[in-house]
């Protein structure tokens, strides 16, 4: 075999060519990890919204908590109904929540408009949900105009602080708390109690209505239950499934760009390697004679080569994941278009995102390097030393 | 001229070579101009509406519907000339994964205040005397194979049930933020059939001037000021704006992600295309013997470049103009009347030419500027 060291020795001598060549490699591998951290963001945070353990009930036929709504006989009924959990204090583990959209100012340009969640919920539902975590202030008190403020809304909303009151539905609504939700959608929603929320939007009724099972592995027991049941004309699903169903249509859309933007451009960057590596064997013919010369075989030429063209694409690899790294992290927001809603989440850069990432860079170099490399491999000894 | 075929030669030399360089520029000005043209779409969609109607919403949000009594009362306002009123429907068709927009409206003075809305005189007439009828974007017919006098069912999402329409016209918009792929049909029936509700999502207000636009917007908000349901009004193109902003900062994305595309195929061309210069220093040396002076070898290797980079850039800005028109693309309906600009082109056709100056000028220089004695004591 030839040994690595001639390859690196070769790469380092001409560093120019090289350091172009691993920048272009490097901003594909960028885009390619970003685009994907964004769809990965996007699709976690809503995946994390829903848990297993809960079900959501809808109207019949509603895709989504906007278009739905439930009586308070629906309510009663379901917190009658056996799978229900109850908790510490053996009242049912039952949410019956109010969701509307309320259009927002935001704070760094006020002509601008989010249609923010209002969610009315019960006082279960704070147990109802385990991954929510008041950071800061007290609970809203039951029957006052008050509200808590998730915690990706503060920055980027105007009167969300603590003691300060933000107006919607005609009314002031003083702020109590800011809560956390584990990096969920629930951070980009507006909490309050339903039975303010409920007179000053729809009147009478509920959205959903959520509750925890008793034992999460009956949920297919209880769905029957629940849809067969004469008295209402419910939907129920498994609040994990709703709400990764929630996010499909965007996710799906965010993936599609970001394949076929980096399908593109490696393509591009491809073929700007095969001429590199083309040029560089070229220019190197009497070298590669004096290897063939030598006794190395054609094969290990190959070899070599591809080698080489690979390095150079893993150069480029890293320095593509140096520069998609402080995207992590990075709080972008966009309307949920299944909701309506806007929806704040993270760019995700996951160290699998970045092993991917440097795979692809990889085979961009060895599919560059191939053909190059096979012409180096084939070429007449005599002619190549002239 | 004369010269013409010597760089057609030099280029023709490594035939694979130029073929690449060329093909990654396409693609690399193919993309740029496919996700600019996303940028310039959205803002074109946000420039869209008529100066003179105005949008009135309920105060509360989008989803709070408003009393149709309200109609008469706007209606009675000076200065407002025409009115209109429509209601989301938001029906689902079959397994409702091609999602299309379908709302209730006012159909005669809608289609009055919407001239947009382009269709034949008797399918016009048909679709006002049909209680159950409807009208479609030409998009439709093409998407789910329907046929004119067809009945469609959608199943309600908001409003329960199944509603079954007849489809009595298919429209043409003139202008492409009107949406070909919507269905719309009878506001009184929809208020029929959910039990005289009297209610109305929207309604388009025309007025007599678009500079009484800020006074008769206020008017009509002080209106129902104390009212059960407090309206905000603006100017219909404030109203698509809104929505253009709910993307966020998808835009910003786009156009950090295409400069980040034609700056990595770029780099990797402008090498491949500088390294494949430098393995003709021996020959250019011949040419300089025979008496090709400096500043022409300058030219002809600059020209070389350009030949390499404006093919390159022709055929992919010209790949993306032709492309979506005949694919008929509208990014599943999220951006209508997509269309790739002028102004893209030439921004395009720009970076062809800094491609030109970044690839050639460093061979050019060398090639000017080259000794001839020490260039062909190389070549043996």
């Amino acid at each position: 075999m030839i040994p690595i060291a001639y390859n690196v020795r070769s790469v380092v001598q001409r560093p120019v060519s090289t350091a172009l060549t691993a920048l272009g490699v490097g901003l594909v591998v960028a885009v390619f990890i970003g685009m994907l951290a964004l769809a990965n963001g996007f699709s976690a945070a809503l995946a994390k919204t829903g848990s297993k353990q809960n079900v959501i009930v809808l109207r019949k036929g509603a895709d989504s908590e906007l278009s739905s709504g439930l009586g308070r006989d629906v309510s009663s009924i379901i917190a009658a109904d056996p799978h229900v959990a109850t908790g510490a204090d053996n009242r049912p583990l039952v949410s019956p929540e109010v969701y509307v959209l309320v259009p927002l100012a935001k704070s760094f340009d006020t002509t601008q408009i989010a249609n923010v969640v209002a969610r009315g919920i019960s006082d279960q539902a704070w147990q109802v949900r385990n991954n929510i975590k008041i950071t800061e202030g007290q609970r809203p008190a039951s029957g006052r105009a008050e509200v808590c403020v998730g915690s990706r809304l503060t920055s980027r909303f105007p009167h969300t602080g603590i003691g300060q009151s933000i107006r919607f539905a005609g009314r002031d609504w003083t702020v109590t708390c800011h809560f956390t939700a584990a990096g969920s959608a629930f951070e980009s929603e507006i909490w309050g109690e339903n039975e303010q929320f409920m007179p000053v939007f729809r009147g009478e009724v509920f959205q959903s209505i959520t509750f925890r099972l008793k034992d999460p592995a009956a949920f297919e027991e209880a769905q029957r239950a629940l849809q067969a049941d004469k008295r209402m004309t419910v939907d129920a699903h498994r609040e994990s499934d709703f709400y990764a169903q929630q996010s499909q249509l965007l996710g799906r859309i965010l993936s599609f760009l970001a394949i076929m933007i980096t399908t593109i451009m490696a393509v591009g960057a491809v073929f700007g390697a095969i001429n590199t590596m083309y040029a560089a064997i070229a220019s190197r013919a009497p070298e590669i004679g004096v290897l063939l010369t030598l006794g190395f075989r054609p094969w290990t030429v190959l070899v070599s080569f591809l080698a080489e063209s690979a390095f150079i694409a893993v150069i480029g690899g890293i320095l593509g994941c140096f520069f998609a790294l402080p995207l992590n992290g990075i709080v972008t927001s966009t309307t949920n278009w299944s909701s309506f809603s806007e929806v704040a989440f993270s760019f995700r850069v996951t160290p699998l995102l970045l092993f991917v990432g440097l795979v692809f860079a990889v085979a961009m170099g060895v599919v560059g390097g191939f053909f190059p490399a096979l012409r180096a491999a084939r070429l007449q000894v005599v002619q190549a030393l002239r | 001229m004369k010269y013409f075929r010597l760089v057609l030669a030099n280029l023709g030399r490594h035939k694979l070579r130029s073929i690449l360089t060329i093909a990654s520029v396409a693609l690399a000005l193919f993309l740029f101009a496919s996700l600019r043209s996303v940028v310039t779409t959205m803002a074109a969609a946000a420039q869209f509406g008529g100066a003179r109607r105005l949008v009135t919403l309920n105060a509360t949000g989008l989803v709070f519907p408003l009393p149709l009594a309200y109609g008469n009362r706007i209606k009675a306002l000076p200065g407002v000339t025409g009115l209109s009123w429509a209601n989301w429907f938001g029906g689902r068709y079959g397994d409702g994964k091609n999602f299309f927009a379908n709302f209730a409206v006012d159909a005669q003075s809608y289609l009055e205040l919407y001239p947009e809305i382009v269709m034949p005189a008797d399918q016009k007439q048909a679709f006002l005397q049909d209680r159950t009828g409807a009208i479609i974007g030409e998009r439709l017919i093409h998407d789910f194979g329907w046929k004119l006098g067809q009945n469609v069912t959608l199943q309600g999402t908001i409003f329960q049930g199944d509603w079954t329409f007849t489809i009595d016209g298919v429209y043409h918009p003139t202008d492409p933020a009107i949406g070909d792929n919507v269905l719309i049909f009878h506001h009184d029936y929809f208020d029929e059939r959910i039990g005289r509700a009297g209610i109305a999502g929207w309604y388009i207000v025309e007025i007599d001037d678009p500079s009484h636009a800020p006074q008769i917007a206020k008017a009509i908000d002080d209106m129902f000021r104390n009212s059960s349901s407090p309206t905000k009004t603006g100017t219909e193109r404030e109203f698509q704006a809104s929505f253009a902003t709910m993307w966020g900062n998808v835009s910003f994305l786009m156009s950090t992600i295409g400069l980040a595309v034609v700056f990595a195929i770029l780099l990797v061309t402008a090498n491949a295309m500088m390294m494949s210069a430098r393995e003709r220093t021996g020959e250019i040396a011949v040419l300089k013997t025979v008496g090709f002076s400096d500043r022409l070898l300058f030219a002809l290797v600059m020209v070389e470049a350009g030949a390499l980079a404006l093919t390159g850039a022709a055929i992919g800005l010209g790949g993306a103009k032709l492309l979506y028109p005949a694919i008929n693309f509208n990014g599943a309906g999220f951006l209508p009347g997509f269309k790739v600009a002028t102004s893209t082109l030439i921004i395009g056709a720009l970076v062809a030419v800094g491609l030109m100056l970044a690839s050639g000028l460093v061979p050019a220089l060398r090639a000017a500027r080259l000794p001839i004695v020490q260039a062909l004591r190389k070549v043996e």
